[in-house]
Formats: C-alpha cells, structure tokens, sequence
C-alpha cells in the first residue's frame, strides 16, 4: 500500500489495517477497547444477551406471583432477602420488577442489543468499508452502554429497590423522590443509567448513518444496499431524531426532582402535606416522553424487519418481493412513528377532534405494514425453502408481526381505547408485536450471522428444539391476554384476587406462568448452543448460507479492515437468487454481469445503454446460432 | 485501472468523520426544538404566559456570539491561507468572545433573578424555562470551548494541514451551529415574552 496522503497516526488508521501488518494487539486493546466493529457487535450482543437473560428471570419471578398470590415461597425469600418477605415477593417489588423488565427489554436488549450487535457487525461488512466512520466513538458507544447497564443493574442493591413507576416513568411518581419506595435512590439510578444510554445510542446512530451515507464501496449505489442496511439505517435516523426529545423531557425532570421547579408537577398531596409545586403539567411529560416513545417501538422492530426480509430472501432462494416496495414502507413507517405518539394519551383528556387525527395517522401505519408483510409472505411463496432455525425465527417473526399488529388496529381507535387502554389487551399487543416480533427477528439474525461473527456454526437441533418451544411458549403466554383484556383486567396490578370480577382469572394466570416457566427453559436450549458453539462448533465456510452480500466474501478469520486486499467492488443488487439462466441458484453482489451473460435481463442494464447493447448482441447471437443448429 | 480505484477508496478519509459533526446538530438541534415545543405545550395548555421583558444582557450576549462567529470566520479563512499567526490571533480572540457570551450569559441570569425577581423556581414554569435555555445552551458552548481550545492547541504542535483544517472545520460548524441556536432562543423568548 503506498498511498498515504498524510502520515499522521490518527489518520492514516484505514490504511495500515487490513494488509498483512501483523498488529500485536494486546488482550485489552483486542477484546476490552476494541475499535474493530466486529468485536464491538459481539460486545454488544454478549451484553444484550445478558440483560435479556436478566429481564426473563424478573418477569419469571413476577409470573410467579401473578399465578400464586396467595402462596408462600420460602425459596424467594432466601434469594430476594427484603424484598420478598415472608415467601411473597412485596407489591413496591413486584411493581419494580415490571418497570426493570420493561426498561431492561425495551432499551437494553431490543435498542442497544438488536441495533448495536447488527449495525455494528453489517453495516461496514454489507456496505464496503474498512470500519465505522469514527472507531473511537464507536468504542465509546459500547461502553457507555455498558456503564448504563451496571447502574441500571446496580439499583436492585440500594435499600429501597429499584425504580418502580412503570418503564413510561411517569411524573409524579418519577418526580418526587418521596412518593413511592421506587421514587428514590432506585429512579435516580434509573434516570443516570438512562442519560448514558441515550449518549450510547446517539454516538452509536450517529456513526451508522455516517457510514451507510460516506463510506460504500464502489458500485454500492443505496438502491443496491441489502434491506438490513436499509432498516439499520433508517432505525438510526429514529434514534438520531427522538433520543434527543426523552432528553429534554429527562432534563425537565430531574429539574423537578432535584431542583424544586414544577415543570410536570401540579397540586401534590404527599402523606396528607400539601407540596409547594404549583401548576406544572404531567400532560407535558406525556407528550415529550411518546414523541420518543413511539419512534422507539419502531427502532425496535425495524432492524428486525431488516433482517427477516434478509433472512427470508436468503432461505427461500428467491428476491426479496418487492425490493423497492420494502424501502419505501420502511420509509414510511419511519416518517409516520413522529406523528402518532398522541395515541398512548388517548385518555389523558386529548381534546377529541386532536384524537381523531391521531387515530387516523395511526391506522395509516397499517399501509406500510401489510405491505411488509405481503413481501415476506410472497417471498417465501412457491420459494425453495430452506428450514435453517434463522429462517424458522424468521418466519416466526412474520407471525407475531401479524398477530401482533391486528391488536394494533383496536388499539389505536380512540373510541375503543378507552376501554381497553391500560389492561392486559395492551400486553398482549405489544408483547407480540414488538416483543416476541423483534425478539425472533434478532434470534434470526444470531442464528444467520453466528457464522461470521464467530467463525463456527450452531447446532441446527438444538436450534429447532429453541424455535419451537419458543414460538408456541409465547403464543400461550400472550394469547391468553387478550381475553383477560377484553374483560377489562388492569395491567400492572399486584394481586387481583382482591377484585371479585377478577377472581376467575386466576387459573389462566397459573397457565401463563406455566407456559412462560417452559419458555424460559428453552432459552436454555439457546444459551447452550451459543456459548458452546462458539468453543465446539463445526467450523464455518466462508459463505455457508451461499448468500448474495458482501460479508461473505470476507475471509473467516476476523481481521480490522475486513478484506485482506481490495474492497471489492459491487455491480448487482443482493438479491439475484435462483436466477433464471445462471449456473448456480445465487448470484454474489460482486460478480459482474460481464461473467453472467446467460443469465441477464434487460431489466439489469436500466441506467447502462452500453451493457444493453452487448446483452442484445449477445442475446442475437445465441439466436444465430440456434437457428443454424 | 482497479488499482488506482482502490488507492481512492482506502486514502485517509475525514468526510465521514465531519459528516458525523453534522448529524450531532442534528441531533442538539431536536434537544433545542423539544424545549422549545415543551414550552409551547406548557404556556399554552395551562394558560401560564412568561410576562417577563427579558433584560438587555441577553441582547448583549447575542451580539458577542454573532462576533465570535465573526472571529472564527476569519481565523478559518487564515488558516487556509495559510497565515498560522493571524488563525491563531483569531482563535484566540473567539476563545475570549466565547467566554465573554458565557460570561455575560450568567449575568443574564443574575439580572433575571435578583434584580428582577424572575426565579428558576417558580410556579409559573414557563419562567423557569428562561433559564432552562439559556442553561442548557451553555453547557454546549463549554463543550464548544472545549473544541475550540483543542484546535488551537493543534495548531500550535503544528500538526498537518490536512488536520488542521479538519479542526477548523468541525469547530466552525459546531460553532456556527450554537450561534444559530441561541439566536433562535433569543428570538423564541421575544416572541412569547408577553
């Protein structure tokens, strides 16, 4: 390599790396503060692992009292010390521990671990580049998230537990440290954790939109990109635009809680004293906390989307349905989730004519997603299947999409939601269509890219045994939901065998929690193969799902910068698979159509007149020829 | 052919890392724009105007930082002449500029409230937003301070010119940007301060 404009070591960075420089990197620089993406995408899902395992065990433990509220465990009280007295997890406990899982599922597992491991490993590998725009702030956005995790980790050890106001952290529970246990040193923690994540998120966004806008390789125009890097992309502009909006609602609110304004409070009443905060508003807190909360639940499911859409294409031998189609619903989920946060206030007292407008930019978000989902559907039609676990969680993926997403339409009808808002029919939508949807999406994408990450595979029985039990676990805990909803049973309630309507709920609550102890087990199942395939695992081939994208033209073994030699130049879409006319049942982005001229169409050459020219002489001439046969 | 392609793809590259000072504004602008709405949601849902003629300090504020962005200007057209002493002179005085705004912004502050009685806490909290803005805008002109010195602090271990422009340019930016910014907040709190 010999061209260096400058020789300034900060810079000349992507120049060195990638050519046979052995770097003696040492285990801190190599594992601990790395600037490589791919090590950071595995620090990121490691993590994220992590806290997923964390959040099951807290709503395990919760299930556990939905199911006996009346029942001693003597073992919670040896493992949970005060916070489950006399065998029963307390109600201040119970309430944190749906607020934890909730923070942990939401932000640390489906934002940070869905987006950070997948845009972290695919975006510089699918596009062409060396690394991130900045490896630095990439490094820093790791680590930010892991000093997020460890405090928000960290409250379950002060006295009073942690927070406990429900993960929407509403004021005033949120804003006066006196109103509940949680409200304490537990939502300070919260609130700090928080900050960090956001600054992660942000650092984290702010490279990938770089990357995906500066750094393609050659001949990698955007209507080339796979529809991963698509939907990390635009997953990345969300964040970009609504992390900063729960800043400034944070801010507000520490102002509140620390600082004695009254941005969110209004006429308290705390333990029969009246408190001087005077005409604050919550509403206002409300608005700026959905305006991010919205953006998010998609900043959860897209990447997901992403890598089904991949996963499907992929596994079915066949182009993505409608490439362009894909794009543009992303597109347009994308600019629509900034003008429906009004539906999570329906009956915050919203003047009706603002709900219905709301309602109606709601329901419009069901055009861009069906469309979605008629892709994958049509794309696995008449396909050449291949039942891999990452397209079974693909496919399960789809699945909960569908069922999820029916809910949506009841929910965001404002006449209905005033029955059902706040009870379990809540749950049990968002659970499926944001929860168990982009759960699957990110299995499918550990079980796609386990190869490339770690250069082994995973075991494919084991990895059935995870889908199955998984897929039918979910259905069985959140199905049931519904109908608990439509009877107008509350979420977030400790014990509802004090109400009488509610009483003969408790035998589908025991079904639940059954249904949802063997959904954990079979993350077992998953954690197993995981971590021992990582060690034992069948070695991988270079590209053993014989896929179109360019992270499997990348050598096995790992190195910083990706190819050894030249970035390789892209001529195609990702999506040439059982070509009519080609020799094999996929085409690489990075074979030109020079080498495939038995198989191009004129639809190949719509911007290239020359290639046009050659394909009809070529097309001519294999004419001539038969005529003379 | 290829090769000289591939020299072009892997050459020292510093337009992301710009690009990346870009999607930060962004960023602090929809921080700024998420204020500024709350403000709007809270004075108008609950009827709470500020009532406050905002004291001229702010207005002095406002003319150093448009001559800070002045200064810079011409410290960055020095340095792509490459006149080091006069960039140097002009980042130097933009530092001062710089805290002078910061300077003169807590005055403001003093101003509002003693003289004026106009407290961050108060239970009309469309007042408290005053100092919200102003305070929030200051902890982005330490980091741009931050920036600022570090840029002049490159120039003077005269690091490449390629860096140096490079630094110049992601200070301008920031820089500009944080201009912009308080003139819009200046001009929002006009506009609502009956």
């Amino acid at each position: 390599m010999s061209t260096l404009a400058v020789h300034d070591h900060g810079v000349a960075h992507h120049d060195d790396h990638g050519h046979e420089h052995h770097h003696n990197q040492s285990f801190l620089s190599k594992y601990v503060f790395s600037m490589d993406h791919k090590m950071i995408a595995k620090q990121f899902l490691i993590t994220g692992i992590t806290m997923a395992v964390i959040a099951m065990i807290l709503s395990i433990l919760f299930r556990i009292q939905l199911a006996y509220p009346d029942k001693t465990f003597p073992l919670l009280t040896t493992l949970l010390g005060r916070f489950a007295p006399n065998g029963r997890i307390s109600a201040d406990f119970y309430l944190s521990l749906v607020t934890i899982h909730g923070t942990i599922m939401v932000f640390f597992v489906l934002t940070a671990g869905l987006s950070g491991t997948f845009a972290n490993l695919l975006i510089p590998l699918q596009v062409g580049a060396r690394d991130m725009a900045s490896p630095f702030m990439n490094m820093l956005s790791y680590w930010f998230f892991f000093l997020a995790s460890v405090i928000m980790l960290s409250s379950f050890l002060v006295q009073k537990g942690p927070a406990s106001g429900g993960w929407t952290i509403y004021p005033p529970l949120s804003a006066l440290p006196k109103a509940m246990p949680g409200s304490g040193e537990g939502m300070t923690l919260w609130l700090i954790s928080m900050v960090l994540f956001v600054a992660s998120s942000l650092m984290g966004g702010i490279n990938y939109v770089s990357t995906v806008l500066n750094m393609r390789t050659k001949g990698m125009d955007l209507w080339k990109m796979p529809l991963t890097i698509w939907a990390l992309f635009l997953t990345a502009i969300l964040g970009i635009l609504a992390f900063p909006v729960l800043v400034a609602g944070v801010v507000l609110l520490i102002f509140d809680r620390s600082f004695g304004t009254s941005f969110y409070l209004s006429d308290i009443v705390l333990n029969g004293v009246q408190q001087p905060f005077e005409g604050g508003s919550p509403i206002l807190f409300q608005h700026l906390f959905w305006f991010l909360g919205h953006p998010e639940v998609y900043i959860v499911i897209m990447p997901a989307m992403g890598i089904s859409s991949e996963v499907m294409s992929v596994n079915s031998r066949k182009p993505i349905f409608g490439y362009h189609a894909m794009v543009y619903s992303l597109i347009g989920i994308t600019v629509l989730s900034f003008i429906v946060w009004g539906h999570h206030m329906f009956v915050t007292g919203m003047n009706p004519f603002l709900g219905g407008v709301f309602m109606i930019t709601t329901l419009i978000i069901a055009v861009p997603s069906a469309v979605k989902t008629f892709n994958w559907l049509a794309t696995l039609w008449r396909g050449n299947i291949r039942f891999t676990p990452a397209m079974l969680f693909a496919i399960g993926m789809v699945s909960f999409f569908i069922s999820g997403g029916l809910t949506g339409i009841f929910l965001g009808n404002a006449a209905l939601d005033v029955n059902l808002h706040d009870t379990y029919f809540v749950v049990a939508h968002f659970h499926l269509v944001m929860g168990s949807a982009a759960i699957f999406g990110m299995l499918a994408g550990v079980y796609h890219w386990f190869p490339k990450m770690f250069g082994k595979m995973m075991d494919e029985k084991l990895g059935y045994l995870h889908f199955w039990l998984t897929f039918i676990g979910a259905y069985l805990v959140f199905f049931p939901m519904h109908f608990m909803g439509l009877d107008g049973v509350p979420r977030r309630y400790y014990a509802f065998t004090e109400f009488v309507s509610m009483q003969r709920w408790l035998t589908v609550n025991t079904f639940i929690t059954w249904a949802a102890i063997m959904a954990a087990c079979a993350q077992v199942a998953f954690l197993y193969n995981f971590i021992s395939s990582i060690f034992i695992g069948k070695k991988a081939t270079q590209n053993p799902w014989e896929s179109n994208t360019l992270e499997w033209t990348t050598p096995v073994e790992h190195l910083h910068g990706n190819w050894p030699g030249e970035i390789p130049t892209v001529y195609r879409w990702p999506y040439d698979y059982s070509k009519p006319g080609a020799e094999e049942d996929y085409i690489p982005q990075t074979v030109p159509f020079s080498q495939t001229m038995s198989s191009n169409l004129p639809h190949d050459f719509e911007d290239n007149p020359k290639g046009l020219e050659e394909l009809n002489k070529f097309n001519s001439t294999l004419k001539a020829n038969e005529q003379v046969k | 052919m290829m090769a000289q392609i591939q020299k072009d793809n892997d050459r020292l590259d510093l337009a992301p890392k710009k690009f990346n000072m870009w999607i930060f504004i962004f960023t602090s602008f929809m921080f700024f724009a998420a204020l500024t709405s709350g403000f709007i949601v809270y004075s108008g849902g609950k009827g709470h105007g500020l009532n406050v003629i905002m004291p001229n300090a702010f207005l002095y504020s406002t003319i150093i930082i448009v001559l800070s962005s002045g200064t810079l200007f011409l410290a960055s057209k020095a340095s792509k002449t490459l006149q080091f002493a006069k960039q140097r002179l002009f980042l130097w005085l933009t530092f001062a500029l710089g805290l002078a705004f910061f300077a003169m912004q807590l005055y403001a502050m003093y101003v509002l409230a003693y003289k004026m009685q106009i407290h961050f806490v108060d239970d009309n909290a469309s007042r408290s937003f005053v100092y919200v803005f102003a305070g929030m805008h200051l902890v982005h002109i330490i980091a741009a301070i931050l920036l600022l010195l570090n840029t002049l602090w490159g120039s003077y271990r005269n690091i490449p010119q390629v860096r140096n422009l490079f630094k110049m340019e992601m200070t301008s930016i920031f820089w500009h940007f944080l201009g912009i910014i308080w003139i819009y907040l200046y001009v929002f709190l006009l506009l609502n301060q009956n």
